[in-house]
């Protein structure tokens, strides 16, 4: 079996909650984690007599959006009604866009193996969000919870362009990094404001004709598209190297077992009966108001990174690292009105900060670190108030307790010793404790000075300063 | 003379000259109630005891001179598809026999805003599909004039109620004819404003496209006044028009010198009763006395709007009441094996006959495959029919003509035909579709029942119409008439 002989064709459909305050087509509130049904009203609960009026922010975020994603948006654009039934649909239908989205013809740019691709999206809808069920555990009874149903959300669905699970990936992550930079959303695929699903189809390399698609759904990370897209490209290959016929249907990742099931075959799938809602008026969308969102739209991340390259001579590796996501790339510009190293703020930032936030499994939003305390810290370095070993420690305390480094290196007694006399006194006692290190060091052996080295700031607690050691060793044993 | 008789203006001056109390006159409501409405079966849920609060409620404000609003202690009855908070309201379906809603309509925020009485809620035609009000899943209304006749539909309860005196005014709904057909069957005054002109909030949905609520009432200044009341913007409803409320009760001079009336010969011709066109005739002979001048015209494409009408409706219908699932409200089926059995319990125990077959009608013609030939043709008729009101609008200012082409028909005589009973609506619909207002007032009698001619206006030309229907009635007595109880 080998996908070798295959081309690989995956079509992203991505949800993307807008963070309005309150619901798209009622005043209740958006907010997460309320209890259960507490943000309905008659509207959302779709009682009999109730009607849809649409919220002009869910609007404005959905131009936002497609801007962003290079879309051209609409001048008129309308809503319909999508219907099936189903508990967590309080109408038995939908109230989503069809024949005339907010957004079209857009595009993005990812960058793979250091390649750049372009990735078309062929359309942006608003439509509102559906309710929540659960199911209890002897299967007799669904519980609903009606508090996101209305929630305004945003449907991106990509061009069949993207050519493998790692493309898939790095799509992804750039949509959410713009609609972070657009502030339009919350983009936590945990909190489901962002959410996924994928087609893909495979077809033997050189064949124009696209292949028989699988859907996929229920992938609730990017790691996890990445993996159930992996996993249909060696199944649906298998399938072909066995002279089989991929079956069109929609199938969800198991992320415990690790693989795709299928749910329904394209027979049982729905006919929607989509007809224009008629409670809702067309949307018409002037100039100004584009010209308005248009001008509403900050830097993205595209042109931050190429900024940080140009301006600040990072690596372009250092400056889409940090560019991916919009509070980490704030935080190295707020660093940088406290410090001019832009490469050792990058190096901390990737290095230190995401290390620690990969090792605890946390957001940065979950540590208090700002910009000027790291700015800061790094000055401190750069004055040899510290050294880069104990600014380690201190950096960790800073992400604890959110202190300012000046009070972490007070508290903690961390200042660095440069003292030449004070390290002169220490350096002669571990050169009279060590006779057998010194004689080694003299007759030639060079590693006996890296112990040596250590013995004086193991004495010091690390605090002295180690080109001041090093130098006063090398004054006092000549060789 | 009873209270029943006199106009709303009438009853207004004599509360304000405290020569009749609220009190009394929601008394008198509530007696004849009972006495009639076991003949007449208009009320489905009476709110005695609430409306005796309110009255007492009223009266004291009026001895403390505190602001009064426009229908100052009126009682009125309110058709069941209007929703009322706290008040059971069950569409005179099964499936919400045990609804009581959780909010109010906008337009019983403006009844109450207007200091209005509610005296309970009225039958009609399940979900307001009907012409006749057998489609009532509890009872069939009968007709004040003769109880084994139909009053009309699917406002039969709300036209029957203020025929019989069993209300001073009435709100009804009308989709395809709903308010104008049962006024015209009872003998009283009924309008359907423009499209818009009234919010629909709180008015459970048939086909949203066309749905409108409007008042039925003993005469034309009356309908004004309500309809002054309950007209205007709402930020709740998004199909709501931004437009400045006329002083409609000031538009009623008198004078119609000059009018420009079309009669569409469509209107006058096949199908039409002899008698019913006769009526008209009279009538425009009237107006014409009055100084207005008519000719006939033609609607080339009213032939269409019945089938459009039943297109467009029924989709809009199949959507609407796919809400009533048997999940949040409304009737449950008992024990159901799986979720889909839930729905298809629900719903077949929920619904009567009538309702299912639109659903269904409505279902067919929106899914895949069908749609373009179905619902996108209707679409495209329906601009047609529009253009052809524009097209005579542009030379005339209103249209006249029959609101049905036939008296009241005898209960039972037509249920097992749906197609001759949708053909009852075939002058209305065409209106309903355009979007624009008309009212029905009592022309004349054939054999003991009343006649109703319709006159059509342009949009949120209401002043017009009420204008011509109250120079009509000064000059006749139609109105005046009343059934034997």
């Amino acid at each position: 079996m080998s996908t070798a002989r295959y081309e690989t064709v995956v079509g992203l459909e991505v949800h993307v909650e807008l963070h309005t305050q309150s619901k798209i087509f009622c005043g209740c509130s958006t907010a997460f984690g309320a209890p259960p049904n507490t943000h309905t009203c008659p509207v959302c609960l779709g009682h009999p007599g109730v009607l849809p009026v649409l919220n002009r922010q869910a609007v404005e975020y959905a131009m936002k959006a497609a801007m962003a994603l290079n879309c051209q948006v609409a001048d008129v654009s309308k809503f319909d009604r999508k219907n099936y039934f189903y508990p967590d649909s309080p109408k038995a239908y939908q109230i989503s866009q069809f024949d005339q989205p907010i957004g079209e013809h857009g595009w993005i740019d990812i960058e793979v193996n250091g390649q750049t691709k372009r990735i078309g999206i062929t359309r942006l809808h608003l439509e509102e969000d559906a309710g929540k069920l659960t199911h209890t555990s002897g299967g007799y009874d669904s519980l609903v919870d009606f508090n996101r149903v209305g929630t305004p959300l945003i449907e991106i669905v990509s061009e069949p362009e993207i050519s493998s699970p790692e493309e898939a990936r790095a799509y992804l992550e750039k949509l959410r990094a713009i609609m972070q930079y657009c502030d339009v959303s919350d983009v936590k695929m945990e909190e489901g404001s962002l959410r996924c699903d994928a087609n893909i189809s495979l077809r033997p390399v050189g064949q124009a004709e696209l292949g028989t698609r699988a859907e996929l759904k229920n992938m609730n990370s990017f790691r996890g598209v990445q993996r159930g897209l992996e996993y249909e490209e060696l199944r649906q290959a298998q399938i072909l190297d066995d002279g089989e016929k991929v079956v069109q249907e929609t199938r969800r990742w198991d992320e415990a077992l690790g693989k795709t099931i299928s749910m329904r075959g394209k027979e049982e799938s729905h006919d929607y009966r989509y007809f224009p809602d008629p409670d809702l008026v067309t949307l018409h969308i002037d100039q100004q108001w584009k010209d308005r969102v248009l001008a509403s739209i900050p830097e993205l991340p595209d042109a931050r990174q190429a900024r940080y390259t140009s301006e600040y001579g990072l690596p372009a590796y250092d400056a889409a690292v940090i560019t991916s996501s919009k509070p980490l790339a704030d935080l190295f510009e707020e660093s940088l009105q406290y410090t001019g190293d832009a490469k050792s703020v990058a190096n901390w930032i990737q290095g230190e900060l995401l290390g620690y936030l990969n090792a605890n499994n946390l957001e940065f939003s979950a540590v208090p670190l700002t910009g000027q305390a790291l700015g800061e810290m790094i000055g401190l370095i750069e004055k040899g108030t510290i050294s880069n070993k104990i600014a380690k420690t201190v950096f960790k305390e800073m992400l604890q307790s959110g202190k300012s480094p000046q009070q972490v290196v007070e508290e903690q007694g961390l200042t660095q010793i440069s003292d030449a006399g004070a390290i002169k006194t220490i350096v002669q006692e571990v050169i009279a404790a060590n006779p057998q290190s010194v004689a080694d060091y003299q007759a030639g052996k060079d590693k006996a000075i890296g112990f040596l080295v250590g013995q004086v700031m193991k004495q010091s607690k690390g605090k002295a300063n180690p080109g001041m050691v090093n130098q006063l060793l090398a004054e006092l044993l000549p060789r | 003379m009873t209270l029943f008789d006199l106009s709303l203006n009438e009853i207004h001056n004599r509360l304000h000259a405290r020569d009749l109390a609220v009190t009394d006159l929601v008394a008198q409501a509530f007696q004849t109630i009972n006495e009639r409405d076991d003949r007449i079966q208009a009320y489905l849920t009476l709110d005695e005891e609430a409306a005796n609060c309110k009255a007492a409620a009223l009266d004291e404000k009026m001895a403390s001179g505190e602001a009064r609003g426009l229908l100052f202690g009126l009682p009125a009855g309110i058709k069941d598809n209007i929703v009322t908070e706290g008040l059971r309201t069950t569409c005179a379906s099964q499936f919400l026999r045990n609804y009581d809603p959780i909010y109010n309509a906008t337009v019983m925020e403006k009844l109450q805003l207007a200091d209005s009485v509610t005296l309970g809620k009225l039958n009609m035609d399940e979900f307001a599909m009907g012409g006749s009000n057998e489609n009532s899943s509890f009872m069939p209304v009968r007709n004040p004039w003769n109880l084994d006749y139909v009053p009309g539909g699917s406002s039969g309860g709300s036209a029957a109620a203020v025929a019989a005196g069993e209300a001073y005014f009435t709100l009804g709904s009308d989709t395809g004819g709903s308010i104008r057909q049962p006024a015209s069957y009872c003998g009283v005054v009924g309008l359907k404003p423009t499209y818009g002109l009234v919010s629909r909030f709180g008015l459970v949905a048939f086909a949203s496209s066309l749905d409108q609520i409007g008042p039925i009432t003993k005469n034309v200044e009356d309908s004004a006044y309500v309809l002054q009341a309950i007209a205007g913007y709402d930020e709740k409803d998004s199909t709501s028009a931004k437009v400045d409320i006329p002083d409609y009760i000031s538009s009623l001079t008198g004078d119609i010198k000059g009018l420009k009336i079309a009669v569409p010969s469509e209107y006058i011709g096949e199908g039409v009763d002899a008698a019913v066109k006769e009526s008209i005739m009279s009538a425009l002979k009237v107006l014409e006395s009055l100084g207005a001048e008519w000719e006939e015209v033609s609607l080339p494409y009213t032939e269409y709007a019945v089938a459009t009408y039943y297109l467009l409706a029924s989709s809009e219908a199949s959507s609407n009441l796919a809400r009533f699932d048997g999940v949040r409200y409304g009737v449950r089926a008992e024990n159901p094996g799986n979720l889909l059995e839930l729905y298809h319990q629900s719903r077949s125990e929920g619904f009567g006959p009538e309702v299912k077959r639109r659903i269904m009608l409505g279902t067919y013609a929106l899914s895949s495959g069908y749609y373009d030939a179905y619902y996108l043709k209707a679409q495209k008729v329906r601009t047609l029919i529009k253009q052809d009101f524009d097209n005579v609008f542009a030379k005339y200012d209103v249209i006249v003509g029959p609101t049905a082409p036939t008296t009241a028909f005898k209960l039972g005589s037509q249920v097992n035909d749906p197609l001759t009973m949708y053909l009852n609506d075939i002058l209305t619909i065409p209106v309903s579709l355009a979007g624009v207002p008309a009212i029905s007032v009592p022309c004349g009698l054939v054999s003991g029942l009343p006649v109703g001619m319709q006159i059509i206006g342009k949009a949120f030309d209401e002043q017009t119409v009420l204008r011509v229907a109250h120079a009509f009635e000064q000059n006749t007595d139609f109105h005046k008439q009343r059934p034997q109880l």
